[in-house]
């Protein structure tokens, strides 16, 4: 083989290599279809938001349940009628349930007997995405307890690891427990594990979290923990607030007024 | 050397053929699981790990007891336990076998399975304990196959297999101990949160694998005719009457713990187990029995003159399996989901099709230990 035939070769080959990194994006400048990655040009800082929730226990109303219904519609979460296959991502439960650890004795009766929100805390220091072996739960950089549906494999060591008892297993196809269907939001499959999201699909599209925005008492204050100047900050610089289960060193992002 | 698994009397047939209906039985069982998902198991959102999860953690300690014959024969040099070592190996791979079976059947994705290694994730405990129990599998596994097959040729066993061999020992330790790191790390479950539960699943271990592994020398005596010996068995009944004791001791710390400290959250899962917590007491008569047998399985091994009657043995070393079995398994699993963390009682029962797709991976496991022991028993008496 002579040398030119061998330089023929060796850019015609270079030449195809070029091609195909052009078109399939590789070489972003080349390529046929221009490659748009916002997501790249303006990364989020980890740590500079942290999402975080007050619920005013004494605004909510034993009778209502607004909140647990809107955000199950929204998210298309299941209802089978059993406490087994039951998947919840909001519900109400008293005062010895939710708080199990804080004091039980002399407490008003008042205090006793209102019902209080449990939700997922997406705690700064999350068990739960310490315990999951794929990165399908994991801490987003705005603080928010995200799962990835997709990655699951059920293993459920989420479920045993978090002290909160937030998070749901699809035990059976979801799909034929929801009566009225969502388009917002997609339904899961049989098979994983779901919780309360913090409603990062609807803080994309500037809204505040379903729970929230369907409360007739305004019970809710959704915030960034870290902004000095949120509501939700101003807030607990004035109420004496509480979490769930501080001992535990989870820094829950709930914060209740009782 | 697998051809020696093919040749066989009636009676070996029967029971590979009684194996394979049991199996079939847990395949149309896992097919019902897997079409209508673990819905159809006695597990829920309050008791989300259950019968599986059970055997399981039972069965690493299983695996792991085969160091108590590979210590003695590889490190110390002591002959008598020439027969049992490759019984004890064997039995691992077994026992390993059914570990990773029973992970799967409780996963909902088991499809998914391969994300672990894909997104390895160091700081989840399950990362490494299928890292270990696969790795302590395949050293079992070969180092069990090469020495049996230099035996066949009747050649010494390749120099490369003895650091393969002394590998296993602190593996073994390795798969039981990080098997207790999947609970002892978890905040909220108090039954679980204590730095015990290692060194307890150890000596638990090291007595029921170790209880187990001299009923199988009796067995394949009784079968076959091999024996391994009487002196290797007394000496694997001292191995577990210690570890018992240790065992005991150890469940009786927790106890101590929770109830003279008073924490309430410390006690409601041993009251739930023990006592009976709100009305719900469907474990209490398990866990009196699995107390009362165990402890009543050791004064039998104590006893002067009781470990050299066979039967003697065989009955103290079932006694302490089937205890064991209970606390260890089912007792911990479920005792560290109820009371739920909003400290509310859910009881569990296993349904007919967890039952059967357990029973089928017990089948699976007896049936590879079946034909790894028939190649090794008949290389072993030269057929």
């Amino acid at each position: 083989m002579n040398k030119e035939r061998r330089d023929f070769i060796r850019k015609t080959g270079l030449g195809v290599l070029a091609g195909i990194c052009a078109s399939s994006g590789l070489l972003p400048k080349f390529s046929l279809e221009e490659t748009v990655l916002p997501a790249w040009d303006e990364k989020p800082v980890p740590g500079k938001i942290r999402w975080g929730m007050l619920i005013d226990t004494r605004k909510c109303l034993n009778e209502c349940s607004e909140c647990v219904a809107k955000c199950h519609f929204v998210h298309n979460v299941p209802d089978f009628g059993n406490r087994k296959d039951e998947v919840k991502w909001i519900w109400k439960s008293s005062y010895e349930h939710v708080f199990p650890t804080s004091t039980q004795q002399f407490r008003t009766s008042d205090v006793l007997l209102r019902s209080y929100i449990a939700m997922c805390n997406h705690c700064a220091d999350a068990p739960c995405t310490r315990a999951c072996p794929t990165e399908a739960t994991f801490k987003r950089w705005d603080g928010i307890v995200s799962m990835d549906y997709h990655r699951c494999i059920g293993c459920r060591f989420c479920m045993a690891a978090c002290p909160y008892g937030s998070r749901s297993f699809n035990w059976r196809d979801p799909r034929e427990g929801i009566k009225l269907a969502s388009v917002d939001y997609p339904t899961r499959e049989q098979g994983v594990v779901e919780k309360c999201n913090f409603c990062s699909d609807r803080l994309v599209r500037g809204l505040i979290p379903a729970c929230a925005e369907s409360c007739p008492q305004k019970a809710f204050t959704f915030g960034d923990l870290n902004d000095p100047k949120s509501d939700i900050r101003a807030l607990l610089e004035s109420n004496n607030t509480m979490q769930r289960k501080p001992e535990l060193g989870t820094k829950p992002s709930v914060f209740y007024i009782i | 050397m697998i051809e020696k698994a093919l040749k066989g009397n009636r009676n070996y047939w029967a029971w590979i053929a009684s194996l394979l209906a049991v199996i079939a039985v847990g395949i149309t069982a896992y097919n019902r699981q897997h079409w209508f998902g673990l819905t159809v198991t006695g597990m829920g959102r309050d008791v989300s790990w259950g019968f599986y999860i059970a055997q399981f953690t039972f069965l690493v300690g299983v695996a792991a007891s085969a160091v108590m014959v590979v210590i003695p024969y590889y490190l110390h040099n002591r002959k008598e336990f020439s027969k049992t070592v490759i019984i004890g190996e064997f039995m691992a791979v077994a026992a390993t076998l059914m570990c990773l079976l029973f992970i799967l059947a409780d996963m909902g994705r088991p499809d998914r399975v391969l994300n672990v290694l894909l997104f390895p994730s160091p700081h989840s405990m399950v990362f490494w304990d299928v890292m270990v129990l696969n790795g302590y599998f395949v050293i079992n596994l070969v180092s069990g196959w090469t020495v049996l097959g230099a035996e066949r040729r009747g050649v010494p066993p390749p120099s490369w297999v003895k650091p393969v061999i002394y590998l296993s020992i602190p593996w073994a330790v390795s798969i039981h101990t990080v098997t207790a790191f999947l609970y002892a790390g978890l905040p909220g479950r108090h039954l679980w949160l204590t730095a015990v539960l290692a060194p307890r699943f150890l000596a638990s271990a090291f007595a029921a694998g170790t209880s187990l592994l001299i009923l199988v020398t009796l067995v394949i005596k009784q079968c076959t005719g091999f024996d391994t010996g009487k002196e290797a068995r007394e000496k694997l009944a001292v191995i577990v009457t210690y570890a018992g004791i240790v065992n005991f001791f150890m469940i009786g710390t927790e106890f101590f713990t929770a109830f003279y400290s008073h924490v309430p959250s410390h006690m409601h899962s041993l009251q739930y187990l023990f006592f009976g917590l709100e009305g719900h007491y469907s474990l209490v008569p398990f866990m009196w029995f699995s107390l009362l047998l165990g402890l009543g399985s050791l004064v039998v091994l104590l006893l002067p003159g009781k470990k050299s009657s066979p039967k003697w043995l065989a009955a103290a070393c079932t006694g302490l399996v089937v205890s064991i079995w209970i606390d260890k398994g089912v007792g911990l699993i479920l005792g560290g989901f109820v009371p739920s963390p909003l400290e509310e009682i859910v009881d569990y029962h296993p349904t007919l099709t967890e039952v059967g797709v357990t029973l089928g991976i017990w089948a699976i496991g007896l049936l590879v230990l079946t034909i790894l022991l028939k190649v090794a028993v008949s290389v072993k008496s030269q057929e």
